[in-house]
């Protein structure tokens, strides 16, 4: 069944929700500025409401179905930041009031920033940059001011290591620096002798995942961030992956200059179906004037200021202050307007201020054991290949869809089939540098049963790869349509209905 | 911790099939010496509490749910149906990710199809993607494609062109943007400290190295460009060989000219007026509308029409290759995740109001804002700024420091003035940005007329000694 | 896998062909490189009168997966492009070394056309690199 679009659904005279009669008197309009058709759709209000609750059935969300895709963190969205995003006094608060009007929302900001640096042992954090790919040009602009003001023009490489994802690449060319791709160890970790042959005064830093792609934590970190910082550059830092240590370990403990966080993946924002993430920067001392702008900070008021004043607060030695917006020193500049996305911090702070301590720290424990519990079932009993897979993994790992005895199914066939049996498939093809890859991210919020659920899935499709691979080849069986013919998008070209 | 399903037993399930003894063993490879560092955070709270901690931290605010409010400049408020709320609440869509598995993705895809639909429609564009993060962002993309798209363009093989200019009347905290993402690419970008908003000036400075012109219709200060005017911008630009981009606001396009048929080669703007709250400024979205032939050397997300193996229409991402995923050091963007939850509430407004329903709310604010203008242009002492037509922004000359003249009006009336124009174009004079849109009733503009008035007499009767006091006040 | 080989071209390492006809040498990608890249589904052509240099990007060939880019595998002045491909790219999975030929060129360096691989060597690299 195919579901029309809104155009197919239209019908000449239909309407949805009206507005109120015009109060005022009629203006005349304008000559010369006027369009002459609207072809947007006539529908009424049920129309419109049966027609996107029908396409919402013909999607798999965390809600619904186990979605380990890997790198992507799917976990759970708890409903309560939902409804903390969705108060009056957040959603209809204009950005351009009066910072006496809006002093509440600023001191949630400031406390997000305060809790995002003590997560990451990080100096100052800016939590303007709308996603994590924005905070890596972020971080990577900072860096490369960094260097200019130092006077090191002569730097203009960033080292990126093979495994990373396509945003680290990108972000350095975007920034009009140039990439070095670094190659992995045998061990799955960066190759340490390619940093050091590659560490020279041209470098103005290194951009590193860690844990990497492969799920796998740098054994050498201390070292590398280290030679890093001995040959005059910054290490960045990619903090996709941040839900594998959060609250186990602080980024800039282990010589991290810049990270984003990603609050959509560690924070638990809901994805949204591709977006709005949010990507806080947090920074060492040394980067902090070079934060995007503008950022809150505190401004203490003198004594004999009028108490009587509204929106005055008191800090923990009764002196007054209050919030105002501060654009750093020797800022790169804004990246976006406005503040960040706001609905989207105040979900990450709500969830951050119900887990404190202690909870972030069981995150972390509970993602890195339901990872490596999933990956030692596959392992064990479906003999899927895993990279690395003697090693201890993180929050995710990387399985291979290469099956003995079925040399013509591929991940894509075992991706595929994952549908039937009710699950989203896990990341496909990425890393690039393992074959076949299969990326697996079960995340904390699932149950051991979920997870022996989907190891059961993956054991039989190993069997009927073998037995009778059509099902996988011809699969999905299940899904709102099968598979889709994704060249004759690209030749074709049909990017909307006009 | 409710969010977390495992039991103590479970756990321990799970590390005898591992293999090991205590979950400390897990992180092995961390540094010893770093691993489990203290984090000094606030208590864990329950949901009870937390939500009323978040509540009275939402309560601190003077949000415009309370006032009437002549505020916008770039973040607007409209009317939101209710269906839009309840069906982009639904978790199947919240709760989805990117699209990448399109089988079990056809609600979004498809969406997202008929959110690129509409948009193309409103802005009279080939094609559209699936967003950008917001306004200013969807403006430095622009600029970046034109970058990519016009260096062919420069005669002489000279190289790629490196000029852009920017219109003073461009969003400030856009210009700011497009200065921000390109500060590494050595260009030179000129036009937006022009005193002078006239095209023809702005026309002076684009030379054979110029890849593009960003203008905006109806610019900051709420201007409008007829057709005509826009048409021969775009026909200056092109013989120049550069492209022509312009943002818009999404609403005008309810009843004014849609750029495409006035030349333009990329429509953008900040598309938070379509079905999304104000949210202390996000999360918003950008949209990007575009020629077909500049399609390929876009950046983001974008969605497209095929079939299954059984001949069934569906949806999948398309054209994928130009994006940093496959392209990576030789992606012209770094973007990945985009504002899709916002492009949905997007698409379920543009679907809800329609054809007839974007119109009226179009019509309403035009109306709305002309009234308003008339009625403070006959106040003594006010000047309403600036010779073309507008929609539902416009500058008034004001007889007293607009700051004093808005504090004034939130204390003693409950209004939200407007936009303090000062800071951003101080060769002005003490201007104020008003916003009137369908939100506001004949009352709170009449309301607002009266308060002005009010300040007119005030400083009619020298009675400064106030605004001074209020100016010592703030 | 059996790829196919054009017995009169030359290839390069980067999987690019080249064969005398007359005073150009035509240019394309072989049949090992349409197969890794699988359907094409579009190809940035360069303009003629443009000149190239041994070695330079002259092309991107699109997949749905991948873009990989085309090295000229002679220096010279481009004479003619292709255009057929613009609205057919399937052609480059389908001929190759016939109706794909992505430009022609006039060299500007004939000796560099004999550096490069025979038919029977390029089948031997490809052997021992895949």
């Amino acid at each position: 069944m195919i579901e029309p679009t809104v155009y197919d659904l239209s019908s000449p005279g239909r309407h949805g929700p009206l507005l109120p009669v015009l109060d005022v008197p009629e203006a005349p309009l304008p000559d010369g500025y006027l369009r002459e058709d609207l072809l947007l759709p006539e529908l009424s209000e049920l129309d419109t409401v049966r027609h996107f609750v029908r396409l919402s059935q013909r999607n798999m969300g965390i809600d619904t179905n186990f979605y380990p895709l890997g790198s992507c963190t799917m976990k759970y969205n708890p409903k309560v930041n939902e409804k903390a995003a969705g108060l009056a006094g957040f959603t209809d608060l204009h950005p351009l009031q009066d910072a006496e009007m809006t002093q509440g929302a600023m001191q949630l900001l400031l406390e997000l920033q305060v809790y995002l640096a003590e997560i990451s042992g990080f100096d100052a954090v800016t939590l303007q940059p709308a996603a994590g790919a924005q905070g890596e040009l972020t971080g990577v602009l900072m860096m490369r001011k960094y260097q200019l003001d130092r006077g090191e023009t002569q730097r203009t490489k960033i080292l990126v290591p093979d495994s990373a994802h396509g945003t680290n690449p990108a972000t350095t060319t975007m920034s009009g620096l140039q990439v070095v791709e670094l190659p992995s160890s045998p061990r799955g970790n960066l190759d340490l002798e390619a940093l050091k042959a590659n560490l020279d005064d041209t470098v103005v830093g290194l951009m590193l995942t860690n844990p990497n792609t492969l799920g796998l934590f740098e054994e050498r970190i201390l070292e590398i961030t280290q030679l890093v910082h001995e040959a005059g550059g910054l290490v960045y830092g990619d903090g996709a992956n941040m839900n594998a240590i959060v609250g186990v370990v602080k980024p800039a403990d282990l010589g991290i200059d810049v990270m984003h966080f990603n609050l959509h993946k560690t924070f638990s924002t809901p994805h949204g179906g591709g977006g709005p993430g949010a990507g806080p920067v947090g920074v060492v001392a040394k980067l902090a004037p070079f934060l995007p702008g503008p950022v809150v900070s505190v401004e203490h008021i003198p004594d004999d200021f009028d108490d009587e004043e509204e929106h005055v607060h008191f800090d923990e030695d009764g002196d007054d202050f209050r919030l105002i917006w501060h654009m750093p020193s020797k800022s790169i500049g804004r990246v976006r307007s406005y503040y960040g996305n706001f609905g989207v911090l105040v979900r990450a702070y709500t969830y951050i201020r119900m887990h404190g301590a202690p909870g972030l720290r069981r995150i972390a424990e509970n993602a890195v054991l339901n990872a490596n519990y999933l990956k030692a079932r596959l392992q064990q009993e479906a003999s899927y290949p895993v990279a690395f897979g003697d090693r201890i993994c993180m929050h995710e790992f990387v399985a291979q869809g290469i099956l003995e005895g079925a040399p013509d199914i591929h991940t894509m066939d075992i991706a595929k089939r994952l549908m039937d049996y009710g699950f989203h498939p896990p990341t496909v093809y990425f890393p690039l540098i393992v074959r076949e890859a299969l990326m697996i991210e079960p995340t904390e919020t699932e149950s051991k049963a979920t997870l022996d659920a989907f190891a059961d899935a993956m054991i039989q499709i190993a069997r009927e790869a073998r037995e009778e691979p059509e099902l996988l080849k011809d699969a999905p069986h299940s899904a709102p349509v099968k598979r889709l013919d994704e060249v004759r998008a690209a030749r074709q070209m049909i990017l909307c209905r006009c | 911790m409710p969010f977390i399903a495992n039991t103590d037993a479970d756990r321990d399930a799970m590390l005898a099939a591992v293999g090991l003894e205590r979950i400390e063993d897990l992180f092995r490879d961390v540094p010893e010496q770093h691993r489990y560092a203290t984090l000094d955070l606030p208590e864990p709270l329950s949901e009870l509490e937390v939500l009323r901690e978040v509540s009275a931290l939402a309560d601190e605010n003077d949000h415009l749910g309370e006032l009437a409010s002549f505020l916008g400049a770039g973040a607007y408020r409209h009317f939101v149906p209710s269906v839009v709320d309840f069906l982009a609440g639904r978790s199947e869509f919240y709760s989805a990710y990117t699209p990448y598995q399109p089988e079990v993705s056809q609600g979004t895809l498809q969406a997202i199809f008929e959110y690129q639909s509409m948009v193309a429609a409103l802005t009279g564009m080939d094609a559209a993607n699936a967003s950008h993060y917001d306004g200013a962002t969807a403006t430095a993309e622009a600029v970046i494609m034109a970058l990519n798209s016009a260096t062919g363009n420069r005669p002489g093989g000279k190289g790629p062109r490196k000029r852009v200019v920017l219109s003073p009347a461009l969003n400030p905290q856009y210009r700011e943007v497009v200065h921000t993402y390109t500060q590494g690419m050595g260009l030179d970008i000129v036009g937006g400290d022009l005193i002078d908003h006239d095209f023809h000036t702005l026309l002076e400075l684009v030379d054979e190295d110029t890849a593009c012109v960003v203008v905006q219709n109806p610019d900051f200060l709420g201007q409008l460009h007829s057709a005509a005017e826009m048409q021969d911008l775009a026909d200056a630009v092109h013989a120049a060989g550069a492209l022509l981009a312009v943002s818009v606001d999404p609403i005008s396009l309810g009843m004014f000219t849609p750029p495409g048929e006035y030349g333009v080669d990329i429509v953008m703007g900040e598309g938070q007026s379509l079905g999304n709250a104000l949210n202390f400024g996000g999360p918003y979205l950008g949209f990007f509308a575009m020629r077909t032939a500049d399609v390929r050397k876009s950046a983001g997300r974008i969605a497209g029409e095929t079939v299954d193996v059984d001949g069934q229409t569906g949806y999948v991402l398309t054209l994928s290759t130009r994006e940093q995923h496959i392209r990576r050091g030789r992606a012209t963007s770094n973007i990945c995740t985009n504002q899709a939850l916002m492009a949905l509430r997007a698409c379920i407004y543009l679907a809800a109001m329609g054809k007839h329903g974007l119109r009226s709310v179009a019509e309403q604010c035009y109306h709305k804002a002309q009234y308003a203008a008339t009625r403070i242009s006959m106040i003594p002492g006010y000047q309403i700024v600036g010779e073309k037509p507008f929609f539902k922004e416009f500058v008034v000359r004001c007889p007293a420091p607009v700051h004093v003249i808005k504090d004034y009006l939130l204390m003693e009336w409950g209004i939200v003035a407007g936009y303090d124009l000062v800071d951003d174009y101080p060769e002005l004079g003490e201007c104020l940005l008003l916003c009137v849109t369908e939100m506001n009733t004949r009352q709170e503009i009449d309301d607002l007329v009266e308060a002005l008035a009010s300040v007119a007499e005030m400083v009619e009767d020298m009675e400064l000694e106030l605004v001074r006091e209020l100016e010592d006040v703030r | 896998m059996a790829y196919k080989f054009d017995a009169t071209a030359r290839y390069a390492e980067s999987h690019d062909w080249a064969r005398v006809e007359g005073d150009v040498v035509v240019c394309g990608i072989s049949d090992y490189a349409q197969h890794a890249l699988s359907d094409v589904v579009f190809i940035e052509l360069p303009s003629a009168g443009k000149t190239v240099t041994k070695g330079d990007v002259y092309s991107t060939v699109e997949s749905v997966k991948a873009a990989e880019q085309v090295y000229a595998p002679v220096s010279g002045e481009i004479v003619a492009v292709n255009d057929d491909l613009e609205s057919t790219p399937e052609l480059i999975n389908e001929d190759p070394y016939g109706a794909a030929w992505i430009i022609k060129v006039k060299p500007s360096d004939p000796g560099q056309f004999d550096e490069l691989m025979d038919a029977a060597a390029y089948e031997t690299f490809l052997s021992e690199h895949e």
